[in-house]
């Protein structure tokens, strides 16, 4: 049975990620998001690029920075909120989506970010991050895939190529990994991107257009671990490697990469393939629409497990009601009868009074 | 000439009376029992109940699996318990009769559908021959009515299908206990055309088998006798029926009201608590937000992510659950966050009995979680108490900005009894104030600064200027809340954690000992109040002196305490597991507890209990 909710009308398409948040009263810079912890991943994690991205690209959203919010799970990614100048909660493993979901139903002035690792978003969370995804709720998540356990000391994880050698898989990993995107994907988030810890350009794009999305954003940010899992993504940075295997991918612009544009995305059978551009006509060379689904789940599916390519950028990005939207709007409605009473409430239907020692009935009239 | 009519005798009065409904699962037992209930409440009578019903929806019909039944005690004067063993058995089946009889006194009244003692019916139970004509049930009053036929007969003129029609059963055995005990019916009837307004076919069908078997009970000499129950003159005031489930829902939103904060409840279905997440979500106009989660954890994540925001956080489980959230209670504890964590609990461990009642959770509430991580522990007496206690849960965690575990149960969440309704002006005002400026003389906000009375932190909710900080699982430093792995610091803080937990005020635990010189106390906690109350005034009544006394709050436990304990020679603690209380006190004090134990899904009887407790008090009697 579906029943017409009589919503007020809640353009979803009309209200941006961060339009109930205050907007700031003066610039901020990079510096009034820091705070005065001491940062301490191991030298040249991935993280610190990825930190110094976000403090920056943080005052571009000119939102008041007291109404931003980082909740993260545990992970040496987790650790992230300790070093933001903004109010944090650095939770337990696997649950900040849950988390996240409680402060962004019952606080829409608030910029809500979930920071996680591949252990902490697709081992332990894996339950709480596809229902944040599926119900849309208005929240961005930063998930840092480094392809493996950092904080535990180097087990492989749910994102770690089968073969892999580690502390737990000394004759290598027999598990077949998930891909975050195509996970995502599958759990009909409404906008999925991927970046790359040491970009900086692409990075903040992603990040700026997921917070600034309304609903659940997942961007999955590849990351480097260079004490358990060094160079992993070295084959997407090598310039001679990356040339034949990064494919940024922008809205309404035909997906061509390397050099020159030198490759170009092609239709094959229900998927996509890679052809050199000088042998695609050009009307068959595939224009990027963040609001196909079928072409986000293809495009998914050119990045393997071994990097033979991988996608960057806004993979899909579409508008659907959020759930905390939808929640708050039937609390709301149910509200504007007037104020509710207690004690009718608590009364109920029937009730009897005892006076003096008798009794007295109240049928209702 | 008319024929005689039968002179109306006067209704014999009976100053308490039992029934148990007992039916197969589809048979609509809850139902019939519930408006039973409606009707003695709607009559002023004191009342209590005792739903049992198998965990399975529709177990296959007609068997002992599928046997569902309601048991009501009502009088006219005030009752603690459902009562033990039922005055009137009214058996819908074989199997309901099989699995039911043994609980009836010799004498007792017994209605049975005949209609139902098919052959086939009566082999699935294993009757070798039919009670109805085998002497078996010679000892009772027995009523034979083919309820199903005669139901059937009454409703052809509506032309319903037969499946229907056999249906509104439950109506007509309704009806003809209506009359039996002087009901009044306008209030059922009216029910079922609001009930069924959807369907008034339906309605009809059922409101005409329920008068007609008001009518059969009328007509027919077999049933000569009436009773009447007079109403319970209880102390003044507006009484109304209410469940357990119902009025502790009705306690979390008066909590959020008295508090000034949007109510948010994060769930996961689980019997037998699932009944307040249904009940919240009703109550959508009173500013309640609820979230069906994926699981557990994400309920109470949920609800601590709300309270992190500045919401009453609630989430609301029964045992299994409970285990699942034990780590986010953590958290909650760790960050000094107000949250209601409800665990109706229910027969374990594992999946254990769903429907069935326990008491087994209290070691799990007190203890259950890694680390030194106290939380205060209340818990409800009675279906009534349930929204008491559940204000009272929410007034701690607001003041010491602490998880609070409320301990219910099955016997509690679908039991009811009369509530004297309470004025919202009489609930104690909850108002909380958000930290909004840095409280230190340098201008610095410490999220870890404690208030010098409670112990409590501040609360500085996202979107105060001037107030962001971190807060999270590992261990804070003093003060400034920020990660500290100091060896003296975090002996400071686990120490600090319990201080604020112990300073907790609760009343003293107040001792019900008429002459101020029994020998024995008997101490219980929970839903045992009823049966422990009734039980002793069996033994007050037969001559014993025995004093007794019930704990709302476990954690901490009142002041006094350890001197009540101290002051009787004896203490018996009856409780529905193997000695969880006992051993907790046994535990803080080194008092010797005798411990009465029963974990059989169901209540003590108060006969039953009496007993168990007469060698503690016979023993003290003894001159020496
Ligand atoms: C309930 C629980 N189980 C296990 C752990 C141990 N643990 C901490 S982090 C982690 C894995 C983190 O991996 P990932 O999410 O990839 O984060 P990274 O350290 O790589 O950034 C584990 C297993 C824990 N803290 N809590
Ligand atoms: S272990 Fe790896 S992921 Fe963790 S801080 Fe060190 S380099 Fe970074
Ligand atoms: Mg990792």
């Amino acid at each position: 049975m579906t029943t017409d909710l009589g919503m007020p009308s809640l353009d979803a398409t009309q209200l941006g990620g961060l339009d109930l948040v205050p907007a700031a009263d003066s610039p901020q810079k990079a510096k009034d998001y820091t705070s005065d912890q001491e940062v301490r991943w191991c030298p040249g994690c991935g993280d610190y690029a990825v930190l110094a991205a976000v403090r920056a690209f943080l005052p571009t959203l000119s939102i008041r920075r007291e109404n931003t919010v980082f909740v993260s799970g545990i992970g040496c990614s987790s650790r992230f909120p300790y070093y933001l100048d903004t109010y944090g909660m650095h939770s337990i493993h696997g649950r900040a989506p849950a988390i996240a979901t409680g402060l962004a139903v019952s606080r829409p002035d608030l910029s809500v970010f979930v920071v996680t690792g591949d252990g902490d978003a697709l081992s332990i969370g894996g339950n709480h991050l596809i229902h944040a995804l599926r119900r849309n709720v208005n929240m961005t998540i930063l998930l840092f895939n480094n392809r493996i356990y950092g904080l535990t000391k180097g087990q492989y994880s749910p994102t770690s190529e089968v073969g892999k050698v580690t502390k737990s898989t000394p004759v290598g990993s027999v598990d077949h990994p998930f891909d975050p995107v195509a996970l995502a994907l599958g759990a009909d988030a409404t906008f999925v991107g991927r970046a790359m810890d040491s970009d900086r350009k692409g990075l903040s794009a992603v990040l700026e257009a997921a917070a600034r999305h309304r609903g659940a954003a997942l961007v999955e940010i590849y990351q480097d671990c260079p004490i358990f899992n060094d160079g992993s993504f070295d084959v997407l940075r090598r310039p001679d490697d990356a040339e034949a295997r990064v494919i940024p991918v922008r809205h309404g612009e035909p997906i061509t990469f390397g050099t020159d544009g030198r490759w170009a995305v092609v239709r094959r059978g229900f998927g996509l393939d890679v052809a050199p551009t000088a042998e695609v006509a050009p009307e068959d060379v595939v224009v990027h629409d963040a609001t196909d689904v079928g072409l986000a789940h293809a495009l998914a599916r050119l990045s393997g497990q071994d990097l033979g390519h991988a996608v960057f950028g806004v993979i899909r990005q579409v508008q659907r009601p959020t759930y905390d939207d939808l929640s708050r709007a039937q609390v709301q409605q149910a509200a504007a009868g007037g104020p509710a009473d207690l004690r009718e409430l608590v009364h109920g239907a029937d009730t009897w009074t005892v006076r003096g020692g008798t009794v007295i009935t109240e049928a209702r009239p | 000439m008319a024929s005689p009519v039968p002179p109306a005798t006067a209704p014999q009065r009976r100053d308490r009376v039992v029934i148990r409904f007992a039916g197969d699962s589809g048979d609509g037992m809850q139902l019939t029992g519930d408006r039973f209930t409606a009707e003695a409440a709607a009559f002023g009578n004191d009342l209590a109940t005792l739903p049992n019903y198998p965990a399975e929806i529709r177990a296959p019909h007609g068997t002992l699996a599928g046997v569902s039944s309601f048991q009501l005690h009502f009088a006219d004067h005030d009752i603690l318990t459902p009562g033990d063993r039922p005055d009137v058995l009214v058996a819908m089946n074989p199997a309901a009769l099989r699995s039911n009889l043994g609980d009836l006194p010799a004498g007792g009244v017994l209605i049975l559908d005949t209609d139902e003692f098919t052959p086939r019916n009566l082999a699935k139970v294993g009757y070798a021959t039919s009670p109805l004509d085998d002497g078996s049930l010679d000892p009772y009053t027995v009523h034979r009515v083919a309820m199903t036929s005669l139901t059937v007969a009454a409703l052809e003129p509506l032309g319903l299908g037969k499946k229907d029609a056999e249906r509104s059963k439950n109506m007509f055995a309704l009806g003809l206990l209506s009359w039996m005990y002087s009901r009044p019916t306008e209030g059922t009837q009216r029910w079922l055309r609001e009930k069924f307004a959807r369907r008034p076919e339906i309605a009809e069908a059922n409101v005409v088998a329920f008068r007609t078997g008001h009518a059969y009970g009328e007509t027919t000499e077999a049933f000569a006798v009436t009773y009447e129950v007079a109403p319970a003159v209880l102390p003044d005031g507006t009484y109304r029926q209410v469940s357990g489930n119902t009025a502790l829902a009705y306690g979390l939103v008066a909590a959020a009201r008295r508090a000034g904060l949007p109510l948010f409840l994060g769930s996961y279905p689980i019997t037998p608590a699932s009944d307040v997440l249904h009940e919240l979500s009703r109550l959508k106009r009173f500013g309640v937000t609820t979230f069906q989660a994926e699981d557990e954890i994400a309920g109470i994540g949920a609800a601590l992510g709300a309270a992190y925001g500045g919401a009453l956080g609630v989430t609301t489980t029964s045992g299994p659950g409970l285990a699942l959230k034990m780590e986010a209670v953590g958290l909650a504890v760790m960050t000094e966050l107000p949250l209601l964590v409800v665990d109706v609990q229910r027969g374990g461990p594992s999946t254990g009995l769903p429907t069935k009642t326990e008491q087994a959770d209290l070691l799990q509430a007190v203890f259950g979680r890694n680390g030194e991580a106290p939380v205060p522990v209340v818990a409800p007496s009675s279906p009534a108490d349930a929204f008491d206690a559940a204000v009272d849960a929410a007034r701690i965690a607001l003041t010491y900005r602490t998880p609070v575990l409320l301990l219910s149960d099955g016997a509690i969440a679908n039991g009811s009894e009369p509530w004297r309704v309470p004025e919202e002006d009489d609930l104690p005002d909850l108002r909380v104030e958000f930290a909004t400026e840095p409280n230190t003389d340098d201008g610095r906000f410490l999220p870890y600064a404690r208030d010098p009375e409670t112990l409590a932190r501040p609360w500085a909710v996202p979107g105060t200027p001037g107030l962001a900080h971190r807060i999270g699982g590992l261990e804070k430093a003093d003060g400034t809340g920020d990660i500290s792995y100091d060896p003296a610091n975090h002996e400071r803080m686990v120490r600090l954690r319990q201080a604020k937990v112990d300073g907790v005020a609760v009343p003293d635990l107040e001792v019900d000992d008429p002459d101020n010189d029994a020998p024995v106390l008997v101490l219980g906690w929970g839903s045992t109040a009823g049966p422990i109350g009734a039980a002793v005034r069996r033994l007050r009544t037969a001559g014993h002196r025995v004093a007794r006394a019930h704990l709302r709050h476990l954690v901490p436990l009142p002041a006094n305490t350890e001197a009540v304990l101290r002051s009787y020679r004896t203490v018996v603690v009856p409780e529905m597991n193997l000695g969880q209380l006992a051993f907790l006190l046994q535990g803080r004090f080194a008092v010797p507890v005798e411990s009465e134990t029963k974990v059989a899904g169901l209540p003590f009887g108060a006969a039953e209990l009496a007993e168990r407790l007469t060698p503690y008090v016979s023993k003290e009697q003894v001159p020496a």
